[in-house]
């Protein structure tokens, strides 16, 4: 299996009356064929951005976004068509991104009609595979989102996303208004379709616990940059960025006798209107010294485990010296 | 710690009338609260948690909701027999209410510390002098700069709004707060920040609290006592270690194992089948009935009774011994 998906560079600012906001700043990194790379952060720090701007719905400030070898950032509007048939989008919201005045059947066939490529007869017989794919009931092919609960919405949701059998989707939040015994519903089938189209997912959230779940590798992002990137497992088994130390000690975990050293951040996230070069986190961080004041870039502490920190750099260089 | 009952809800019934149904939120709910215990609410979308806390405040908007049943003892007196008089001296001054989004809970143009002093001065003969000082002292307490007496809502974040809220709903130190997701808004540090203040606060001040959520991590770290809320009913009550560690209902079970686990290395999630049913078409006996996998012929019959299974962990299933 071969990288798919390769982000060089990318940066999005947006310009706003108080200056540029940085939103995305310098991402870099590799997606493997049928892998999940699960994209965490709080509120603000830019992961829809990121992934609206490397499925080209935003127009990227600078940067490279290579898709099956194809830079899309260069490519005419007729190919980015093309390539979009590739990749999808599953939304947060299946509400507000689903056309209320049409019904199941419409919605799912949607993709399919635009495309043009297939007959209504072979049109109508594939919605109905895509909604068995789902699990949505035939009987529900005439209702309208309203009649529908959340689960069911976001399955109409996938199952568009599905209709022209693209190789990459990009989920942002797809199960954060779901309730838990919904939510494990449609991850489950999210992991089904996976393994049997061999999906690439990107999947946006700022849940932690659905993300350890579901992805292969984990980014961590904090206004706009990569703190820390490093495979599922890895990452919750030796953080090394102080920011995801925090981050994973606030999670709540649902067991009484959890007894969790917790890191109590100060503050709240700073500004990401023309930040200041250097640490972005340097400002609630436990460790900050006078050298976080300096920009440290992305480096890869061990085999694929990347992490931004000064003081995690160190520490390594460190052992590494007990070692010898 | 006291052991005091500071509220006893008994019976509930509330319904609301919709087009020709009727809706049966609430259905013969009882629980107690003891005086600085905190009782976690838990539950999904639609089983009726805001819908108790409402009723027990007395804002439940009627129409179209209506109270069919029951008796709300808080303090030796019946709330909801109470006058609108004497039930406007409670609200707000012994019990209030904290709510999801702190936004539409706070008025946009006008200071939170005046919002704050309005509260005070509403319950308590003050001058507005002294109020200021009082509010000033809340916001403090909630962890915000006294400076910021004089700023508006929308210079504040989602989680320092939150705490104007918390500071205003325990402005005149109520004996009970109920708390509707005051978290669930908020990002998982900042949630852990405002977590942890609320026990800080509960210690402080010993004021009970109804924490609804559906969020079991929080309810592991802020509750004494748990009740499983379904279909409009308590399905199981106890102490958190009873609910967590002896597991005694089967829709509760089913809520911990569609949990993604942070540590658990299992491929897929075990969801709840099927939906909650809908509440304008509720059947007698056991409404967990059709997702049940233990259920059998016994569990339509009319009549469910909650059982004791000690130390006040109730549940109301017949086929508690399979499942524990």
């Amino acid at each position: 299996m071969g990288t798919i998906l390769e982000v060089k560079n990318l940066k999005k600012y947006f310009s706003t009356p108080k200056g540029e906001l940085h939103a995305v700043d310098d991402i870099s990194f590799k997606i493997e064929e049928g892998k999940t790379l699960g994209v965490v952060g709080e509120s603000g720090c830019g992961k829809s951005t990121l992934g609206r701007t490397i499925l080209h719905l935003l127009e990227s400030t600078s940067g490279r976004i290579i898709f099956d070898g194809e830079d899309i950032t260069k490519v005419n509007k007729k190919k980015l068509r093309e390539i979009r048939e590739n990749m999808q989008m599953i939304f947060q919201d299946p509400f507000a991104s689903l056309n209320p005045r049409m019904s199941v059947r419409e919605t799912i066939m949607e993709p399919l009609v635009i495309q043009g490529k297939l007959s209504k007869t072979e049109i109508e017989a594939e919605t109905e595979k895509l909604m068995e794919t789902v699990g949505l009931a035939r009987r529900l092919a005439d209702s309208y989102p309203h009649e529908l609960d959340g689960g069911r919405r976001q399955r109409i949701g996938i199952a568009r996303a599905l209709a022209l059998n693209p190789k990459f989707i990009l989920c942002d939040e797809p199960v954060s208004a779901l309730d838990v015994s919904i939510q494990a519903q449609i991850l489950n089938l999210m992991l089904d379709l996976q393994e049997e189209r061999k999906l690439t997912y990107i999947f946006v959230t700022h849940d932690l616990s659905v993300v350890k779940y579901i992805s292969d590798e984990i980014m961590v992002m904090y206004l706009g940059q990569m703190v820390e990137k490093a495979s599922s497992d890895e990452l919750f088994r030796n953080p090394l960025h102080p920011y995801t130390k925090a981050l994973l000690s606030a999670i709540p975990v649902p067991d009484v006798h959890a007894k969790k050293e917790r890191i109590l951040l100060k503050g709240e996230i700073t500004s990401p209107i023309n930040p200041k070069p250097g640490c972005r986190f340097a400002a609630r961080c436990l460790y900050a010294t006078k050298r976080c004041a300096s920009t440290q870039n992305v480096a890869e502490i061990s085999e694929g485990h990347f992490v931004a920190c000064h003081a995690a750099v160190e520490n390594k260089k460190k052992e590494e010296v007990k070692e010898l | 710690m006291e052991n005091a009952t500071l509220i006893k809800v008994n019976d509930l019934v509330v319904e609301y009338a919709a087009d020709k149904k009727t809706v049966q939120a609430v259905n013969g709910v009882y629980f107690e609260l003891r005086k600085g215990e905190t009782l976690g609410l838990v539950g999904e979308t639609g089983a009726g948690k805001t819908t108790i806390a409402k009723a027990i405040l007395g804002i439940l908007p009627d129409p179209p909701a209506k109270v069919r049943k029951g008796e709300i003892e808080f303090d030796g007196q019946d709330l909801l027999k109470l006058s609108g008089k004497k039930m406007s001296h409670i609200k707000g001054n012994e019990i209030s209410m904290i709510f999801q989004d702190p936004m539409t809970a706070l008025n946009p143009i006008m200071t939170v510390g005046k919002q704050i002093s309005e509260t005070i001065r509403l319950h308590n003969k003050m001058s507005k002098a002294e109020a200021g000082v009082e509010a000033v002292k809340m916001l403090e307490l909630v962890g915000i700069p006294g400076e910021r007496y004089n700023e508006y809502p929308h210079q504040f974040s989602g989680g320092m709004k939150q705490r104007v809220v918390i500071a205003m709903a325990l402005a005149c130190k109520p004996k009970l707060l109920l708390a509707d997701e005051p978290t669930t808004a908020l990002d998982v540090t900042i949630q852990a920040q405002v977590l942890d203040m609320m026990n800080n606060l509960k210690q402080e001040l010993g004021t009970s609290v109804l924490l609804i959520t559906h969020d079991l991590g929080v309810v592991a770290e802020m509750c004494d006592r748990v009740a499983i809320v379904y279909a409009g009913e308590i399905v199981e009550i106890g102490t958190a270690e009873d609910v967590f560690d002896r597991t005694a209902h089967p829709y509760t079970k089913g809520l911990f194992q569609s949990l993604p686990a942070l540590e658990s290395t299992e491929k897929r999630l075990k969801p709840i089948k099927g939906m909650m049913p809908d509440p304008t078409e509720l059947k007698p006996g056991c409404k967990f009935y059709d997702r049940c996998p233990y259920a059998s012929e016994e569990c339509k019959a009319e009549g469910m009774r909650a059982r004791d299974l000690g130390n006040g962990h109730l549940v109301l299933c017949k086929k508690t011994e399979e499942v524990m």
